[in-house]
């Protein structure tokens, strides 16, 4: 079983200038459960999601992962770098273009964080990275540069890069998003492989299938809003808010044929 | 008439004087590169004086020719009482002026990176350090070397003009040996037979680099 971080984020808001990209939102994630965000684009779950490991600084309200604030150490008073920094490494984060480094091999994107930012040596931080790469099935590609791997591949060595890192939580930023319809399901996969684990997760998904089944709870938003959160099945079979049945209309009826 | 005589016996002093053109070139890039990438630096920096310091920099120098560079900074020197050898008053005009040109060949490598690169390295917490030497610089590098090829390309052609400083690069080792042959057109052509050689062989060696940081 994995050591599991929960977050508490509360009355946190987000500005752009003049637009208000995140209202007051409160959430709560449960250590070792899935939190899938759902939502319209431009509705703020990957601002929301970005709050967590304060690659998008918030401009009020808190942010705790295990109780510790992240990114101010009181109101308007910014948390150093070197603390920062400390508190992201047990937080990996998947990007929807994957952002691998295109100049290092697969195994070397993902031994990088190990050498750098852990202090491993050259040879464990390569017995780990190629450790992560197997087990996202990709232990025939280590030497293979990012420009040489399908989308799914490349997201899977994404994701091998910040699981060797050992993170306490795990956040997926519209992780199928860029990828080819036949090359979901592989991603997926390996992101379900992770939940039984008992991972930490917080997905801002499209694939309504994938917070079906796995999300333990699915949060809807819109216009910067949490406008509701609860089961998969409560969320997405059953929504009382009508914001949220238009949303699900609309997805089904692009989705059938 | 055409001598070919003239023609082939101008090569050996003119060869003889492009040691000084790619002296003066390839020392100039290096100066360049190396006051280039503070410039550049200092460009990005969170500093604003730092910021406006660089932008007038690159202004200045992009703004004024490099011959009136050359003359003003040569005819400068004495009047402060430096004593400089024209040499070294050239390789540093050069470098300066091409210093404006490479931090925004470097500027422009960078902005062009998409932001998630950063981010990806920021995001598993390595320092700001790291980032650039391991994430930003390497890329930033491999895709400003044909700018800077040309650089150097654009550097021997304009190195032509140090010769109103007295050094006897190509250009003016031509003009004393058409004045002593009185055929200036056999020996220009071979000047500029040797100006393209030198080009040709810098932009397959560009051509080569280029190939082998895209595998």
């Amino acid at each position: 079983m994995l050591a599991a971080s929960s977050v508490e984020m509360r009355k946190v808001n987000k500005y752009y200038g003049k637009f208000q990209a995140l209202k007051d939102v409160d959430l709560s994630i449960p250590p070792g459960k899935v939190t899938c965000l759902i939502g319209p684009s431009g509705s703020g779950k990957s601002t929301l999601l970005r709050c967590i490991n304060f690659l998008e600084e918030y401009d009020s309200g808190e942010v705790r992962i295990d109780g510790q604030l992240i990114g101010y150490d009181a109101p308007n008073k910014k948390m150093s770098g070197r603390k920062l920094r400390e508190m992201r490494r047990s937080i990996g984060i998947v990007f929807q273009q994957f952002n691998l480094w295109p100049h290092m091999t697969a195994k070397e994107n993902v031994a990088e964080g190990l050498i750098r930012v852990r202090r491993m040596s050259k040879a464990d931080a390569d017995r780990r990275a190629s450790e992560a790469l197997a087990k996202v099935g990709l232990a025939d590609k280590f030497a293979s540069h990012p420009s040489r791997l399908s989308g799914g591949q490349q997201q899977r060595v994404a994701i091998a890069r910040a699981i060797a890192m050992e993170p306490k939580l795990m956040l997926f930023d519209e992780p199928t998003s860029a990828l080819d319809p036949e090359l979901v399901g592989e991603v997926l996969s390996v992101m379900r492989t992770l939940a039984d684990e008992g991972m930490t997760m917080v997905v801002v998904t499209h694939e309504m299938g994938f917070a079906a089944h796995v999300a333990d709870q699915v949060g809807f938003m819109e216009k910067g809003e949490l406008i509701d959160i609860g089961s998969p099945d409560r969320i997405l079979h059953r929504p009382q808010d009508a914001r949220i049945q238009s949303f699900l209309r609309t997805y089904h009826e692009r989705n059938s044929f | 008439m055409f001598s070919l005589a003239v023609f082939f016996q101008s090569f050996g002093p003119l060869f003889w004087a492009a040691r000084y053109t790619l002296l003066i070139s390839v020392l100039g890039i290096g100066l360049g590169i190396v006051i280039g990438t503070l410039i550049c630096a200092a460009r990005l920096s969170p500093y604003p004086q730092l910021r406006s310091f660089a932008g007038i920099w690159v202004s200045f120098l992009r703004g004024v020719p490099l011959l009136v560079q050359l003359l003003v900074f040569y005819y400068a020197l004495p009047v402060i009482g430096l004593d400089v050898p024209a040499m070294v008053a050239a390789v540093v005009v050069v470098g300066i002026c091409a210093s404006a040109y490479i931090s925004e060949i470097w500027r422009g490598a960078i902005a062009a990176l998409p932001k998630g690169q950063a981010e990806a390295a920021d995001a598993i917490g390595m320092t700001p350090v790291d980032v650039w030497t391991r994430v930003i610089l390497p890329q930033a590098v491999a895709l400003s070397l044909p700018a800077l090829i040309n650089e150097l390309i654009l550097l021997v052609k304009a190195s032509s003009l140090v010769s109103v400083v007295g050094i006897l690069e190509i250009t003016r080792a031509s003009q004393a040996q058409a004045a002593t042959t009185f055929r200036p057109l056999e020996v220009y052509i071979a000047a500029a037979c040797i100006y393209l050689l030198i080009n040709l062989c810098l932009a397959a060696l560009g051509r080569y680099i280029e190939h082998r940081t895209n595998v």
